[in-house]
């Protein structure tokens, strides 16, 4: 075959050819891509070769890639869309919280003030009842302070009119009735 | 060694396995064996890396799932989302081209081969680029497709001047397609095998031979700015296909 000076050569066939770049010692010194007895071979294979790769990348391994790749982007949407449902459910739980919390201080608030309001009015009723009672104690310790009062006045007369009595006995050693002294007593306190 | 051979012999395509099928020569030659081991190597990658499906992906799954994410948004920003029907076409396109092109970067000595250097290789894949893009765009628009050669917003008397550059521009897209790919990688490749050569020629050169680590580091430099190239053409080639396809999807603008 004409090829077959190709491949491993006339040695100086290829002295030929480099050193002088001639084209004119038949095929073997033809440029080698320009050389068109060997454009059918390569073409074969590149036609068999190129057709199967095309076939093989369009039918098996871009599809294979392209999935998983699609695939992980699907996942990772999937896991974004996850954590935004999350986080929005800890934001609402968290305004929940903050919700029960100052609800539960405004309702401190008012339960405490009712308390206090309560307390009051039961402080007051019983300072009335204590106050009323001091009252009627006083007033009865006043009473009693003026009855006895009374009477020892009405005691000082009697025990005057006795006194005089014995004095004027003492002096005149004359029985005198009380009633008489009594009555003197009266006049003398009347003029 | 490789290094008594020439820059050119790098390029030669080599028969492995004479075939011959309905008077057409397809032997299996170092090319299609490249384009087999390209294949094998990017199924098998996308395939096996991706054979967990695992949420949290491996470290093989993400390089898989890079490259499809890398290509899609490529296709999503230069057609739209209507062109994700090509999606699989200019991912075929670009892993390929990008295989391809990183595998001749690997120094094998009378082995190594460089299946997209040759315009035959490129030039097949751009005319399959913009049959696609005629074939779609008269299915998708009819015999309107071909306003895209009437620019818009220019006075109808520039046409005459403008629709034959519109014309001549939309051909040499498949000629601009496969040449920048073909042409990069063979400068590429011729370059960086005169560069090494030298290194050799001044270690045989006797007092001279102290200049060889110049040689040397230039081909390091040029071996990164070659892998660098290698994947930059594979991306250039599958933008443009955007592009293309993308004419073809929208119509005339």
């Amino acid at each position: 075959m004409a090829e077959k000076t190709h491949s491993d050569g006339a040695k100086g066939a290829h002295d030929v050819h480099t050193s002088t770049g001639d084209h004119g010692g038949g095929h073997s010194s033809t440029f080698p891509p320009f050389n068109s007895e060997t454009f059918a071979p390569q073409l074969v294979w590149l036609f068999l070769t190129f057709t199967l790769l095309y076939v093989l990348m369009s039918r098996l391994v871009l599809p294979r890639i392209g999935e998983v790749i699609e695939e992980r982007r699907d996942r990772i949407q999937r896991d974004l869309d996850t954590a935004e449902r999350l986080k929005g459910d800890t934001d609402k739980a968290l305004a929940d919280y903050e919700k029960a919390l100052s609800d539960a201080r405004t309702n401190a608030g008012s339960i405490a003030r009712e308390t206090r309001e309560k307390l009051d009015v039961k402080v007051a009723e019983r300072q009335a009842v204590v106050d009323a009672e001091i009252d009627g104690r006083i007033a009865e310790a006043e009473k009693q302070i003026a009855e006895t009062r009374a009477k020892a006045q009405a005691s000082v007369s009697d025990i005057a009119s006795d006194v005089a009595g014995a004095i004027v006995k003492q002096l005149i050693d004359t029985d005198v009735s009380s009633a008489d002294v009594k009555a003197a007593i009266a006049s003398q306190a009347n003029s | 060694m490789a290094a008594g051979h020439g820059p050119i012999e790098q390029f030669e395509i080599k028969e492995l396995v004479p075939i011959e099928l309905f008077g057409i020569n397809a032997s299996l030659t170092n090319s299609g064996a490249y384009m087999i081991a390209a294949l094998g190597l990017i199924f098998g990658f996308l395939y096996f890396s991706t054979g967990g499906r695992s949420l949290v992906p491996t470290r093989l799954q993400s390089i898989s799932e890079i490259l499809y994410e890398f290509v899609a948004t490529t296709v999503r920003e230069n057609i739209g989302t209507k062109g994700m029907q090509f999606f699989p076409l200019v991912f075929s396109l670009f892993i390929f081209v990008l295989v391809l092109n990183l595998f001749g970067m690997i120094p094998i000595p009378g082995v190594t081969f460089t299946v997209t250097s040759h315009i035959a290789v490129t030039a097949s894949l751009a005319i399959l680029v913009i049959s696609i893009v005629i074939l779609y765009g008269l299915y998708k628009h009819g015999l309107g497709f071909f306003g895209i050669f009437v620019p818009s917003g220019v006075p109808i008397a520039l046409y005459p001047l403008l629709i034959p550059i519109e014309i001549i521009s939309f051909i040499s897209r498949p000629i601009s397609l496969s040449v920048r790919l073909f042409a990069n990688m063979l400068a590429g490749h011729i370059a960086l095998k005169i560069f090494a050569s030298f290194i050799g020629l001044l270690l045989g050169a006797g007092v001279w031979a102290i200049l060889a680590p110049l040689p040397l580091l230039l081909t390091i430099a040029l071996t990164a700015l070659e892998v660098l190239v290698a994947v930059l053409q594979a991306y250039v080639f599958a933008v443009l296909t955007c592009i293309y396809l993308s004419d073809a999807v929208h119509g005339s603008h």
